[in-house]
């Protein structure tokens, strides 16, 4: 069991029909393999298909050839161990912030004052056991980002799928939520999958750093985040081992960003 | 304006400027609200004083068109003496009950349908050209047979009712259960609803927002239905009020009738608004400044 990968697609290609008829193949001969307990962040492109790659792992979407699996099994529907952080705010605004954080809970059937002690519990950890009461509209946007972790936690996921969560937060609250993240999963030995676009926090946050080509998504080239544990993100910036990934990586990367907007300039033309 | 504040400002301590600032803007708030139901009130008096006075010195024929001293007359005689059909208050139970078992039963239809039809395709892809069908017709002709298949008691005017506000309802819980935001279905999923707690926790609650704007107009439609079925052939009800009057040539006993539709109608909105806040609690307070 513990020698099984968490995550092992193969040969996963995903194509979708275009509102206008034509067939768009967002992920091709995706090979991506994520051990039991690891972080691993992706980056890539905009819109090159890297959340294609999370929506497969979850279930929400079946690839079209190749195969998912998790923990050995191929993914068929979607899978209880896993939990999902959007990108967008996908808080549910009629519910308190406790109520939100019991949903999950709530849904797989746990007693209301079972799944109420857990929600508690999560919002403690986030920081937010005073706003248990408050809607999402009255909370800013990194407080709504910690009740959606809360949310996602409070089911206690093997796998954890992040898509770009922190995206949308200003620069200050995002290196806070990231310090936050790592202290989280730090006590869960839960397996990470975090989409971003910003190379600074792929490598401040993970282990390896999977970079795609650009779109339809491939995985490039794989690299191997040798920085220890426990960091924080504003410290480990600033370790020259750092800067240097920072460079390699951004070499691999740079490429296909330049690809992708040469081909926007081209389509634009 | 400023000329005001800035004495006042200037007599006191410091510390007590943002209070006497606040409390300058409260009170140019609270005059400005004044002012508006003053002139709110003016404007109806003008109105109703220019009707009078033209009724009375015969610029409009008062037999057509009556007057509001008339009118209040003939409120009054039906308040104290009921009417010829029975108490005022009975005629008045009678159509809001015609027209809220219509509605609700309407309201419920809608609702179940709209959401059905919204979250299962096939149905939708079914029932889909039946239903614009039924909408393309014209509502209330059907008013008169209703009439012949339910007769003269309230059956018919429920069955009016139902059909003027079904439609609207029906169409807003299916776009309301269309329009879900897809992340929070997704999340929903993913936290582990199945699809029928998918449907009940985060469709319904997400289509509430459309589903209440149609009700607030599909109750007008429900007085509507109540009173073209009275209108049309009934016992009681303020349809038939006004049907009867109109039979007697009695123009002040319609308008009287429409003054007390109007009373009862803009209550009952009340009621609604009132439910409303309520019910959208988790929604931004500014959110309901768009009607």
């Amino acid at each position: 069991m513990s020698n099984t990968p968490a995550i092992e697609l193969t040969n996963a290609t995903k194509r979708f029909r275009t509102p206008s008829g034509a067939l768009h193949t967002a992920v091709r001969d995706l090979d991506l393999t994520v051990a039991q307990g690891e972080f691993v962040a992706v980056v890539g492109p905009t819109g090159c298909g890297k959340s294609t790659t999370l929506t497969l792992v979850s279930g929400l979407e079946e690839p079209t050839e190749g195969e998912v699996r998790v923990y050995g099994e191929p993914v068929r529907g979607i899978n209880p161990k896993v939990g999902f952080v959007f990108q967008q705010d996908a808080v549910f605004p009629w519910r308190t912030v406790l109520s939100n954080v019991m949903a999950g809970p709530r849904f797989r059937g746990v007693p209301a004052a079972e799944a109420k002690e857990r929600a508690r519990d999560w919002l403690g950890r986030v920081g937010l056991g005073a706003f248990e009461d408050r809607y999402p509209h009255q909370l800013s946007g990194g407080m709504r980002k910690r009740v959606a972790l809360a949310q996602t936690f409070v089911n206690d996921p093997d796998i954890l799928l992040m898509d770009e969560p922190f995206s949308a937060l200003d620069v200050q609250t995002r290196a806070l939520m990231s310090d936050q993240l790592l202290e989280l999963w730090a006590g869960t030995g839960s397996s990470v999958v975090f989409v971003t676009h910003d190379l600074d926090e792929a490598i401040a946050l993970a282990d390896r750093v999977v970079v795609m080509t650009a779109g339809p998504a491939t995985v490039k080239e794989i690299f191997t985040v040798d920085l220890p544990r426990p960091r924080t993100v504003e410290a480990v910036r600033l370790e020259p081992r750092f800067v240097e990934l920072y460079r390699e990586i951004w070499a691999s990367l740079g490429e296909e960003v330049r690809i992708t907007r040469e081909r926007g300039a081209g389509r634009a033309a | 304006m400023p000329l005001e504040t800035a004495p006042a400002v200037a007599g006191k301590p410091p510390a007590a400027t943002p209070a006497t600032r606040t409390e300058a803007r409260e009170r140019a708030a609270r005059n400005r609200k004044l002012t508006v139901y003053g002139a709110r009130i003016a404007v109806l008096l003008a109105f109703l004083g220019l009707w009078e006075v033209c009724a009375r010195t015969d610029v409009i024929d008062p037999f057509n068109f009556s007057q509001p001293s008339r009118i209040w007359d003939q409120i009054w005689q039906w308040v104290t003496h009921g009417t010829a059909q029975g108490s005022l208050g009975e005629q008045i139970g009678y159509t809001l009950y015609e027209a809220l078992t219509g509605w609700v039963i309407g309201v419920t239809g809608g609702v179940l349908l709209g959401i059905a039809l919204g979250r299962i395709r096939f149905l939708a892809d079914v029932f889909g050209p039946y239903i614009k069908v039924l909408n393309a017709i014209p509502r209330i002709v059907l008013a008169p047979i209703f009439l012949i298949w339910f007769g003269l008691g309230p059956a018919s005017k429920v069955a009016s009712a139902v059909v003027l506000v079904f439609f609207p309802v029906f169409f807003n819980a299916f776009q309301g259960a269309r329009e879900v935001d897809r992340n929070l279905v997704a999340n929903a999923r993913i936290l582990g609803a199945d699809n029928r707690r998918v449907t009940l926790q985060v469709v319904i609650p997400a289509a509430t927002t459309w589903i209440f704007t149609s009700l607030h107009v599909s109750f007008g439609f429900a007085l509507i239905g109540a009173i073209v079925g009275e209108y049309i052939g009934a016992t009681k009800g303020l349809g038939l009020l006004v049907a009867a009057a109109q039979g007697t040539f009695n123009a002040a006993g319609v308008y009287a009738a429409m003054t007390i539709l109007a009373v009862v109608a803009l209550l009952t909105e009340g009621l609604l608004t009132f439910a409303e806040k309520k019910l959208f609690r988790w929604k931004p307070a500014d959110a309901g400044d768009g009607r």
